[in-house]
């Protein structure tokens, strides 16, 4: 009676990604004659990576501009948040003198690997589960830090109308900014200074005895932990709940009125997003190795913004698509743009440092200006259903 | 306990609702006795809706009581600033009773569900979609219970009760259209069917019958006294169709700049004099 | 003591400085209630074109010419950037402002090459005058004087001429100005004219008192002045300008506080606090009107 969504053809397809990625880091040890750009060094990976880290960012914008109607630019700051937390709590103990040197070691000895490597072991097998298990912990708490500060900044501003809510928010991010600069905190923080040395993406590769790398994982770790993340907020944008955060974007008035607690509602997806947005920063941490507040500038929560606009507002699927296509071009493709090139003896002008960011803005704003509705609108790829249209497509032919 | 005497299902008092200078809802006092059809009534600008808000916790009234059931709902005292500028009366009946006002959610909760005069449907739902997300309120759930299917049943019970109700009104052909696509008339029952499902007790409709013509007028008379049977719901209504209102009304009380200017059964209502005055003006006294 | 006054006045400087740039954001909110993020980076533009254009002619030509082109600059982001998206969602348009800023900063940092470009020295505002025992450059002292006269005339402006009240019509209904027959999009290219010619006039002020441009330079204080255009309530010119000398004033204290308490890095961060607790306890700023939804 009422439709039964067939979620096995998108479960077998986000495996077989998955898989697809393990086999294309790896494909090139196993036939060192493939092109350069199978090298787990090119920027083919470091595109993944990246676009795999911010998709789980702009996934969790996209829950509370785009699902709730809440319109937030504090991401930075919350990503913030996570990738300070986690960078804070993987760091090994015997590197923390050496990080935090310029404050006389860390105020903060506790480190959540070596934790567990006092139980576990610390070598072999059980000092690689210790990390792993470390890691996912403070992922996990990375994102609660998040969530936490979320909530606590929730009771001002999710009480505030639309445009002070974007500038309140975006104020919170600098105020977190200026304060895990703040030198006083520099024995946690490490001040303006970067924390490094805490498991990154490679450290999940994995070594035999000589150190050298049998199997890579580097770029299936990202893809691993974002599609969970992902899983869990479609799963909860497709629940009662994500029905009422869209009822709150639609028309908050009729919600309250039927019902809707507003306040908590908001909040709830608030925080859920901050959560992600956390998580999202503790692997914008591992992925470029380390943590230091002034890459989170608000410069890149427009970005997210400008990745969740172009995919579509609203959508899961565009907001991914997006990502990788923003980041491959950002990173990759329009990489030629920065660099003088010559065709036939004739040098191209305008192309020098700089000028790829000038085209890709101006794409931006054509697709802001005259695709509003971005890549995919409000609406998602449909695996079932595109697999039932192909058969029946099939069935109709052989008629 | 013995034989009670018929409960009111809302009881308004001395609510009073001023903004400035302006005094929207002038000392209203009105019974909406359960399982009874009320109709509040007036010219434009009376403060009808404005009441409504009163009801529903979108205004807090700036003085009065609101009774829901028996038990007070909505009570306020004009203070500070109002208190310097208030314009209406009974200004210290309620000053020694704490203040009560609960959002318009929690309202909706006790078992008062309303419809709204501007249509307000969630425009990117669609039909289905809308009852559903009303039904959420009332759920069994929490956002982990929601979010990892660990109450598979409790959904599937929504989406039942959901197609029952859509079946009831008829809607069930357009379950899958967005909600805004659909003719007007159809709009304001589906509005109808999601206040429903939010498991009222009174239903306040705000001008059900706007835009409609006498024929669909005529099936909505209809096919309120059926839910009204049906859901064992009390109805107060405000509306401008004088045929709806004369034809389903148990008692009627008639506003005019916001205070009462007449009250009873629908014949005297029609001839009553400073209701026909109120309607079509007076021949201003030279 | 002189330490209070050097500190005191470079805050009011810097203070009428931001006036200058929140006058733009509260006048184009109180028309298309519109956060105008690409305000911050015209004004960084124009810091930029004053270094462009007095490197190759004399500075009485350049300067009004910096400001002829802001003004340009200011009219074409919005005929090009924001009169489409007229009939669009609120936040689309604010979605379009971010996107021009992001443009903005990304094609000044392909002109300048990404290095910081040093402001020239303009004679006069530069130099340096003896107040009270502190030594200060010339364009402390001229600011707020030219502040208060700018300030002036445009409400002279506002409320004397016709196009003046046809802005203010339009700020208090833009839809029933448009049925009683005002030409909103030439207010609107007014306002944003105004808008940039007051941000170029505040860029060179700034940019003599902090010689280097980087592209990111606007930003900062773009997001500073609508925090004052808030605090003074939106839409209110005189809020705004108020607003502007509080926060000057406070980030340069903070900024002179003893270097021992480390706290110079919250001197952005406290401009925020305050705006936080101005939108908790009067969402309406000092001198804004609220306003009531309709249900």
């Amino acid at each position: 009676m009422t439709e039964k969504k067939n979620y096995r053809p998108t479960i077998l397809l986000i495996a077989g990604l998955l898989i697809f990625v393990i086999i294309l880091e790896n494909i090139r040890s196993v036939f060192p004659w493939l092109p350069q750009i199978f090298d787990p060094m090119s920027p083919l990976f470091t595109v993944l990576k990246k676009a795999a880290v911010y998709s789980l960012v702009a996934v969790s914008m996209n829950l509370l501009n785009g699902f709730t109607g809440l319109f937030s630019l504090g991401q930075a700051g919350f990503m913030l948040l996570g990738a300070y937390t986690y960078a804070i709590l993987t760091v090994p103990s015997e590197l923390k003198d050496q990080v935090y040197y310029l404050f006389g070691g860390c105020a903060f000895q506790f480190s959540i690997v070596d934790f567990f490597k006092g139980i576990f072991g610390a070598g072999g097998a059980g000092g690689a589960f210790s990390m792993v298990l470390g890691c996912i912990i403070a992922l996990i708490l990375a994102g609660t830090v998040a969530g936490f500060f979320a909530f606590l900044i929730g009771f001002p501003v999710l009480r505030l109308k639309s445009d002070y809510l974007v500038i309140a928010t975006l104020g919170f991010a600098e105020i977190l900014r200026a304060f895990f600069q703040w030198q006083r905190l520099g024995p946690i923080t490490n001040g303006a200074n970067m924390i490094k040395g805490f498991p990154t993406f490679s450290s999940f590769n994995i070594t035999d005895g000589s150190g050298r790398t049998i199997l890579q994982l580097s770029t299936f770790i990202p893809f691993l932990v974002t599609t969970i993340c992902i899983a869990i907020i479609v799963l909860l944008i497709n629940s009662s709940y994500g029905r009422a955060f869209k009822s709150i974007r639609d028309d908050e008035i009729a919600s309250e009125a039927m019902g809707i607690r507003l306040f908590s509602h908001k909040m709830l997806s608030f925080v859920i997003s901050s959560f992600f947005a956390g998580v999202g920063g503790g692997l914008f941490a591992m992925y470029v190795a380390n943590a230091q507040a002034k890459a989170f500038t608000s410069t890149m929560t427009y970005e997210l913004l400008l990745i969740v606009v172009i995919g579509g507002i609203g959508s899961v699927s565009g907001s991914v698509i997006a990502t990788f296509l923003y980041v491959a071009c950002s990173e990759w493709w329009l990489r030629f743009l920065d660099s003088e090139q010559y065709i036939g003896g004739f040098k191209v002008p305008l192309l020098r440092n700089g000028f790829r960011m000038v085209v890709f803005s101006v794409v931006i704003m054509i697709i802001v200006l005259f695709f509003s509705k971005g890549i995919m609108g409000n609406r998602e790829i449909n695996i079932a259903a595109l697999l039932d249209r192909k058969k029946t497509g099939k069935d109709k032919a052989k008629k | 306990m013995t034989e009670q005497a018929p409960v009111n299902a809302l009881h308004i008092e001395n609510v009073t609702m001023q903004f400035g200078g302006v005094v929207s809802v002038n000392n209203l006092t009105l019974d909406v006795p359960e399982h009874s059809i009320i109709a509040l009534i007036g010219p434009n600008g009376a403060g009808k809706t404005t009441a409504f808000n009163c009801i529903t916790g979108v205004y807090q009234p700036t003085n009065g009581l609101i009774e829901f059931m028996g038990k007070p709902m909505v009570r306020n005292y004009p203070k500070g600033k109002d208190l310097k500028n208030y314009l209406g009366e009974e200004k210290d009946k309620y000053r020694s009773l704490p203040v009560l006002s609960p959002t318009p959610d929690e309202i909706t909760k006790l078992g008062i569900a309303r419809t709204f005069q501007n249509i307000r449907l969630w425009k990117s739902m669609t039909v289905f979609e809308n009852v559903l997300t009303a039904k959420h309120m009332r759920a069994d759930q929490n956002v982990f219970s929601a979010t990892f299917r660990g109450n598979l049943s409790e959904e599937k019970r929504m989406r039942e009760e959901t197609m029952e109700l859509l079946n009831e009104q008829g809607l069930q052909e357009y379950k899958d259209e967005l909600a805004t696509s659909l003719p007007y008339g159809l709009q304001r029952r589906l509005e109808i069917a999601r206040a429903l499902a939010t498991d009222p007790k009174l239903l306040l409709l705000d001008e059900p019958a706007a835009g409609m013509n006498p024929q669909e007028t005529l099936q909505l008379a209809e096919f309120v006294r059926t839910i009204r049977d049906k859901y064992k719901l009390t109805v107060f209504l405000i509306e401008h169709h004088m045929d709806l209102v004369m034809n389903i009304s148990d008692y009627i009380y008639v506003i005019d700049f916001g205070s009462e200017i007449a009250q009873g059964l629908p014949k005297d209502i029609q001839t009553n004099q400073k209701v026909i005055e109120a309607y079509l003006g007076v021949a201003d006294e030279q | 003591m002189e330490y209070v006054i050097s500190v005191l006045l470079s805050g009011i400087s810097v203070g009428g400085q931001y006036a200058l740039i929140a006058i733009g954001y509260t006048l184009v909110y109180g028309i298309l209630r519109l956060i105008n993020f690409a305000h911050g980076d015209v004004f960084m533009v124009a810091g930029l074109l004053g270094i462009y254009l007095t490197a190759v002619l004399p500075i009485p030509v350049s300067l009004p010419l910096v400001i002829v082109f802001t003004v340009l600059l200011g009219f074409t982001i919005e005929r090009a950037a924001y009169r489409p998206l007229r009939e669009a969602p609120r936040m689309s348009v604010m979605i379009s402002a971010i996107g021009v800023s992001y443009l903005l900063q990304n094609t000044a940092t392909y002109v300048t090459g990404g290095q910081p470009m040093t402001y020239p020295t303009i004679p006069f505002l530069s130099d340096t005058v003896n107040v009270a025992g502190t030594q200060t450059k010339w364009v402390v002292i001229i600011t707020p004087i030219l502040v208060l006269i700018l300030v002036t005339i445009l409400s002279m402006l506002i409320n004397g001429t016709k196009i003046g009240m046809a802005m203010r019509a339009v700020s208090k209904d833009f839809e029933t100005s448009r049925l009683m027959g005002i030409k909103i999009n030439l207010v609107i290219s007014v306002t944003f004219i105004i808008g940039s010619a007051l941000a170029a006039v505040g860029s060179n002020l700034f940019f003599t008192n902090y010689p280097a441009i980087t592209p990111m330079a606007g930003a900062m204080p773009g997001l500073k002045a609508f925090v004052a255009a808030v605090f003074g309530g939106i839409g209110s010119i005189p809020g705004a300008v108020l607003g502007a000398f509080l926060i000057g004033i406070c980030e340069t204290i903070i900024k002179g506080l003893p270097s021992s308490w480390d706290v110079s890095v919250f001197s952005d961060a406290f401009t925020f606090a305050l705006l936080i607790v101005i939108l908790v306890f009067k969402p309406q700023g000092l001198f804004g009107e609220a306003a009531a939804d309709k249900v």
